[in-house]
């Protein structure tokens, strides 16, 4: 009975494999998510707009968007992700021991981070860029007015660095506070503990809302940095790799090819547009090429809605941030977002 | 060969050594295991990072640490950081925790009842929770820089600390700490010969009186001089903030308040518990004896209570020293803080960095137990 049964798989893995187009790449984290049923989703503690459990304890967000998205094109439902909140000196560890399968919170590109920590950067769904809050009162208008004053931020950021770099370049004295937390930083901020205090203009527009008084602060126009933002997988499991980057290149592409979750029916099945039919599946399969069903971009845009749908929603004109897109608008009408060719 | 084995002293030793050759192939497996996991999932390993520039700025520093440094000078910088903050609040700790235990044991009810509530309060208090209190609670009580307190024109007590003024020549102070010196010795010596004295004599001698009279007033002259010989950098205000001089920053003030308020109510226990154990019949004795209140508590009841209490009184100082990890939470910077956090997410070496970490803890606990056994040890009653 065993041999046969093992016969049996033996004829039903060689059918299967002859079926398929091509022999896939082993993806240990592919085949554990499927086996799982969802996917482990690293996103940060608390910052609206990007990663922030509402009152009714759903996470949302533009980071958790994107999250939502990948599932919807590995496991066809949206719903199936696990959020696991991670600190700013957490995160690498809660990614290179394999507790989650990727990192999407506000996390910063950077030349060392892919160099020495073993982690690869999928993309940018966010450029942010870095600069402070400070009360309306101190009359600040530019960064170096900030000369002599003390400055909250949150330790192992790039903003720490930036900031303390930003001003020795310039000869200019500020005391630099490092907190463990970004909440315990704006919380010392809004204390009085500092003059001002440093993040991404993005992330402030977020973290403004948990002030005391929004009213009091104001956040500079000036930027000092360019924090290009991004999903992160660590090193290894490259068909895994592929499916982050280009599920995120496909909620841009389908932005541009005009596919929004209204409209993705439709164009799936009426499209002239060879890029809009092979993004959607109608032709190509090229969600087999990675493993996946050929409805995955179809699943996830329908689902989640594609990138300026998600970017509106969530830190852009239809939410409490009412950030404008700037640099994270579509190359076309003069931002920086560009998907390579679905070919 | 049998015979060899039998012997019961080589058999205890061969089992010994066998134990510690495993345990170290265990650890040698690990540490291996996990390098190699390490090359191959693309992390760096290795201390080399030690050496790298550090770039992070540390706002309170004693050691002359600058962002331009490299990680180890970070790492020296959170250590002293950490044993300034425990050492302080060791000393007020164990005072305030004295004097509240023998309040608790005072005949006053008042003064008794205040001690109880103090110490059922504290010790029932989470300390993180004490220390982020302190933090708010000092940064909500003092005002903004601008409207700061001013002490004689020199000094400003304000949300970002209390600055104060410092000499910009030290010369003339190390004289000063010279004079301390002086002092110290010439009350030891007296110390000594009034010891000796007394043994043969029985007569007593107010020792710290005559140290102070005959050269308690050369550290002062020494500062004095020495403060009026150099010139000082006074804080002033520049935009934002006082700058020049030092800050005692709020940090280090919330933590240090926190750790000491808090270890005391613990240390008020153990005396309490230490004097207990001393028996009614030797103070009657020595009441009986004559000797003042004061005297019996201070010659017949501290000394036989002290054996009992320095044990415990170790571990408590062992767990305020822990406890100043806490500082991460208030931005004090001590080696949690600047190491295992700023350090840490730079480099992302976690293993190396929470390895020394670690060891430096061990090293810091186990030289205090060290010396509290010393100190014990010397300390002990001579029984006959």
């Amino acid at each position: 009975m065993k041999t046969v049964c093992r016969i049996a798989a033996l004829a039903a893995f060689f059918t299967a494999s002859a079926a398929s187009a091509q022999q896939l790449a082993p993806s240990p984290t592919l085949d554990a998510i499927k086996a799982r049923g969802h996917i482990e989703c690293g996103v940060h503690l608390g910052l609206p707009g990007f990663s922030f459990a509402n009152d009714k304890g759903e996470w949302t967000g533009l980071d958790v968007d994107y999250c939502k998205s990948l599932a919807a094109a590995v496991l066809g439902d949206a719903t199936k992700v696990k959020f696991t909140p991670t600190s700013v000196q957490q995160r690498w560890a809660v990614l290179q021991s394999g507790q989650v399968d990727l990192l999407s919170r506000n996390t910063t590109i950077t030349f060392s981070r892919n160099a020495t920590l073993g982690v690869n950067f999928q993309g940018i769904n966010f450029y942010e860029g870095q600069t402070f809050v400070v009360r309306t009162k101190a009359k600040v208008a530019a960064v170096k007015d900030l000369a002599d004053a003390t400055i909250c931020v949150a330790a192992g950021s790039t903003e720490e660095k930036t900031a303390a770099d930003w001003f020795r370049e310039r000869n200019l004295k500020v005391t630099i506070i490092n907190f463990q937390k970004n909440d315990d930083a704006i919380s010392a901020y809004d204390q009085g503990r500092c003059d001002a205090y440093t993040a991404g203009i993005g992330a402030l527009a977020g973290q403004r809302i948990k002030f005391k008084d929004p009213n009091e602060h104001q956040i500079l126009t000036e930027i000092i940095s360019n924090d290009p933002q991004g999903p992160v997988t660590r090193w290894g499991d490259e068909r895994w790799q592929l499916v982050v980057r280009w599920v995120l290149n496909g909620t841009i592409a389908a932005e541009a090819l005009g596919v929004t979750s209204k409209n993705v029916e439709e164009m799936k099945a009426k499209s002239a547009s060879s890029e809009v039919r092979r993004l959607l599946g109608a032709e190509g399969k090229f969600g087999q090429m990675m493993g996946l069903s050929d409805d995955w971009m179809f699943n996830a845009i329908k689902q989640v809605g594609n990138y300026g749908e998600s970017y509106e929603r969530t830190v852009g004109m239809g939410s409490a941030l009412k950030l404008k897109r700037g640099a994270n608008e579509l190359w076309t009408k003069g931002g920086l977002l560009y998907s390579p060719p679905f070919q | 060969m049998i015979r060899f084995w039998r012997d019961r002293k080589v058999r205890d030793v061969l089992w010994q050594v066998l134990a510690t050759v495993g345990l170290i192939v265990v650890v040698v497996f690990f540490v291996r295991n996990a390098s190699d996991n390490m090359v191959k999932a693309g992390i760096a390993s290795g201390f080399q990072f030690l050496w790298r520039d550090s770039g992070i700025e540390v706002p309170f520093n004693i050691t002359g640490y600058k962002p331009s440094d490299i990680i180890l000078a970070l790492l020296w910088t959170g250590i002293v950081n950490t044993l300034l903050v425990s050492a302080a609040a060791v000393v007020v700790a164990t005072v305030v925790g004295f004097t509240v235990g023998l309040m608790r044991l005072s005949n006053n009810w008042l003064l008794s009842t205040l001690a109880a509530v103090y110490i059922e309060f504290v010790r029932n208090i989470p300390l993180l929770f004490f220390v982020l209190f302190w933090y708010f609670g000092v940064l909500a009580a003092l005002p903004t820089p601008k409207e700061s307190y001013d002490f004689l024109g020199v000094a400003f007590l304000n949300r970002r600390g209390l600055s104060i003024p410092l000499p910009n020549e030290v010369t003339g102070f190390q004289l000063a700490l010279l004079a301390i010196a002086v002092l110290i010795v010439v009350q030891l010596g007296l110390a000594r010969w009034a010891k000796a004295r007394q043994a043969r004599t029985g007569r007593d001698f107010p020792t710290w009186m005559v140290g102070f009279v005959l050269c308690g007033l050369l550290p002062i002259a020494a500062l004095a001089v020495a403060g009026a010989a150099t010139s000082w950098d006074v804080p002033t205000l520049r935009g934002f903030n006082y700058r020049g001089g030092f800050v005692l920053v709020p940090e280090f003030v919330a933590l240090f308040m926190a750790l000491s308020t808090y270890t005391a109510g613990f240390i008020a226990e153990v005396v309490r518990g230490g004097i207990q154990s001393v028996r009614q019949g030797q103070i009657d004795a020595a009441r009986a004896l004559g000797l003042t209140p004061g005297r019996v508590v201070r010659l017949v009841v501290i000394p036989q209570a002290m054996p009992v209490i320095i044990p415990p009184i170790t571990s408590q100082y062992l767990n305020l020293i822990k406890n100043s990890s806490l500082g991460a939470a208030i931005a004090y910077p001590e080696i949690v803080a600047v190491f295992m956090g700023s350090a840490l997410v730079a480099t992302g070496q976690a293993i190396e960095i929470i390895a020394i970490t670690l060891g430096i803890y061990l090293t810091i606990g186990l030289a205090v137990s060290a010396f509290m056994n010393w100190y014990n040890a010397r300390h002990r009653l001579v029984t006959r």
